[in-house]
């Protein structure tokens, strides 16, 4: 079972995409170019101090409001290895999904986490964290198919007969 | 046992009976791109090997956020789009029509029934025929324009039953801001909103409109309206019984049921900056404001401008107010030239632009600065939408926007 750590930054509830990424800059011809203005708005700082294996914590409803998929590509792209939140918004999940970035749904680690420590995660099964184990689910079997392949496009190509 | 309509909608498309949970690849009816995703959705379709569409005809293309272009790099999207039509013989195309959710119905592309996903969040907004439409990104439009097929997990229903008559200066706008507030921008995750009552059945189909259209506001997978014979007018069919059929059966289950008397509404806002956090406007009565925004998916259609033009009638726009005006399609700003409206709106000071997203998604005139307050009919009020971070926005109907407009401060319409 895959196993890896990270340091931690944490959110609040109702991270908008337009939070994670406004819309002035999505005409920006790569995602790379989008990446320095993540999370203006809110922490016009973060996109530069965010680490290569760092980890996201936020509240509820992570990643509400539009369909823009530059969303989580860029929080891939920022090198953020996974988002673990109270709950994520539809779109935003899917677009995760599609594109290999990790998501970890947990009610009660956001509480109690403080910014800068490590935590420890071990997929599909549970979280620690100063000792304690925070339980997480496995992810549906279709998703996690997704997932395997390496996203869509990937599964997409191994469909049409390129990989 | 009785069926909601998303589970009757999805049943008919997969020939089975579902239930919420279950997860079923659909054949998808139509789907809808913008221009701002436009060279993502171009670029990944080819990255996946496809090399053809799996039905032209089922795909719009439509231009709005960036129309007309307000910064170098938007001409790029237009460009790729072009040649995407051009390679893959695209029929349907908007360069400058007006915004994607109101051509999407307005056009005819959406029929009762459908099943139809857009690269907009706002494609919730097709609901108002009985459609089930939902927005995702762009991988995902790529991988649909390749295989007309795409997976859906059936959602719980939450049901709203409103009945009654609502008072004057409430609109349909009121009601989906505070559903929006008692449920949450999380309340309905995953799950389908589902309209029903009296009060629904007397609203037009624009009213609807701008309800679905908010749903995804809730978290909302979709927002489902029985189709009816206003329905069919507005779409020119004869509805077929199977439309017909799309009403939530008495035995059906909700995960949740919400009642309302529609007496018991009072115009709302939705206060900075989260749209759930939503107050009785005479609780805010007062608040001196920078602007107004009268448009978008939500609110720019005929019904909208004649009611603020309602409001404007024999006024005067406050000296320090800017009112923005953005009809929702080309067809609605001429309709509002011809009956009048346009006058009424220009007459009382308002400043009417072409139609397009506009200033809904901070891209064109009208974008505001640090302490500046703006009251808007749009649907999202998030940090730094319209302008920075520092920019206080207020989503409100068409009539109470209109009456903020003349008074120059925050006020409750007549």
């Amino acid at each position: 079972m895959e196993k890896f750590s990270g340091k931690v930054w944490v959110l609040g509830d109702d991270i908008d995409t337009d939070i994670i990424i406004p819309t002035e800059y999505l005409a920006l011809e790569t995602v790379k170019d989008m990446a320095p203005y993540a999370f203006s708005p809110l922490r016009p700082e973060l996109a530069a101090q965010i680490k290569q294996g760092d980890i996201i914590v936020a509240g509820k409803n992570f990643g509400c409001g539009s369909s823009r998929e530059q969303a989580p590509e860029i929080i891939k792209a920022l090198g953020v290895k996974c988002v673990i939140a109270k709950s994520f918004a539809r779109i935003f999940f899917r677009n995760s999904i599609n594109n290999g970035l990790l998501l970890i749904e947990n009610e009660k680690l956001r509480d109690v986490v403080s910014e800068g420590d490590d935590i420890a995660v071990t997929l599909n099964q549970a979280i620690e964290y100063h000792g304690e184990t925070y339980e997480i689910a496995s992810l549906p079997k279709n998703l996690m198919d997704i997932i395997n392949a390496g996203g869509l496009v990937k599964a997409m190509r191994k469909l049409n007969g390129l990989d | 046992m009785g069926a909601t309509i998303i589970e009757k909608i999805i049943g008919n498309n997969t020939k089975k009976e579902v239930k919420p949970g279950d997860i079923v690849t659909v054949h998808v009816d139509r789907v809808m791109i913008h221009d701002i995703f436009i060279p993502f959705v171009a670029s990944k379709f080819e990255e996946m090997g496809f090399t053809k569409l799996y039905d032209a005809d089922k795909v719009v293309l439509i231009y709005d956020h960036l129309v007309p272009a307000s910064q170098v790099d938007d001409t790029r999207h237009f460009r790729v789009g072009n040649e995407f039509v051009e390679k893959y013989d695209i029929k349907n195309i908007h360069r400058s029509d007006g915004i994607c959710h109101q051509l999407m119905t307005e056009a005819g592309y959406v029929k009762p029934g459908n099943i139809v996903f857009g690269t907009d969040s706002h494609t919730t907004t097709y609901g108002c025929v009985g459609a089930f439409s939902s927005g995702i990104g762009y991988t995902e439009m790529a991988s649909i324009l390749g295989t007309g097929t795409m997976w859906v997990r059936v959602p719980e229903t939450i049901k709203v039953n409103i009945k009654g008559k609502l008072p004057e200066n409430v609109m349909a706008k009121d009601i989906i801001l505070k559903l929006i507030g008692d449920l949450g921008a999380d309340g309905a995750t995953y799950k389908a909103l589902e309209f029903a009552g009296d009060t629904i059945d007397d609203m037009s189909v624009s009213s609807r409109m701008s309800m679905a259209n908010m749903a995804i506001e809730a978290g909302a997978k979709c927002a489902l309206f029985t189709p009816d014979e206003k329905t069919a007018e507005y779409c020119e069919i004869e509805l077929t019984d199977r439309e017909r059929d799309l009403v939530g059966d008495a035995d059906a289950q909700y995960c949740r049921v919400i009642e309302y008397r529609a007496e018991d509404f009072v115009p709302v806002m939705a206060c900075p900056s989260n749209v759930d956090n939503v107050k009785p406007v005479s609780e805010l009565v007062g608040k001196e404001i920078d602007q107004v925004f009268i448009g978008s998916c939500t609110n720019g259609r005929l019904e909208d401008l004649m009611a603020a033009a309602q409001v404007l009638q024999g006024k005067k726009v406050a000296p320090f107010v800017k009112l923005i005006i953005t009809p929702a399609s080309r067809k609605i700003y001429n309709q509002a030239v011809e009956n009048g409206t346009m006058a009424v709106l220009a007459g009382a000071g308002a400043m009417v632009t072409h139609p397009s997203c506009g200033l809904c998604c901070g891209r064109a005139g009208g974008i505001l600065t640090d302490g500046e307050t703006v009251v808007a009919t749009n649907n999202r009020n998030f940090l730094g939408r319209m302008g920075t971070s520092k920019v206080g926005i207020y989503l409100a109907s068409p009539k109470t926007a209109a009456a903020c407009a003349v008074a120059g401060k925050i006020v409750e319409p007549e």
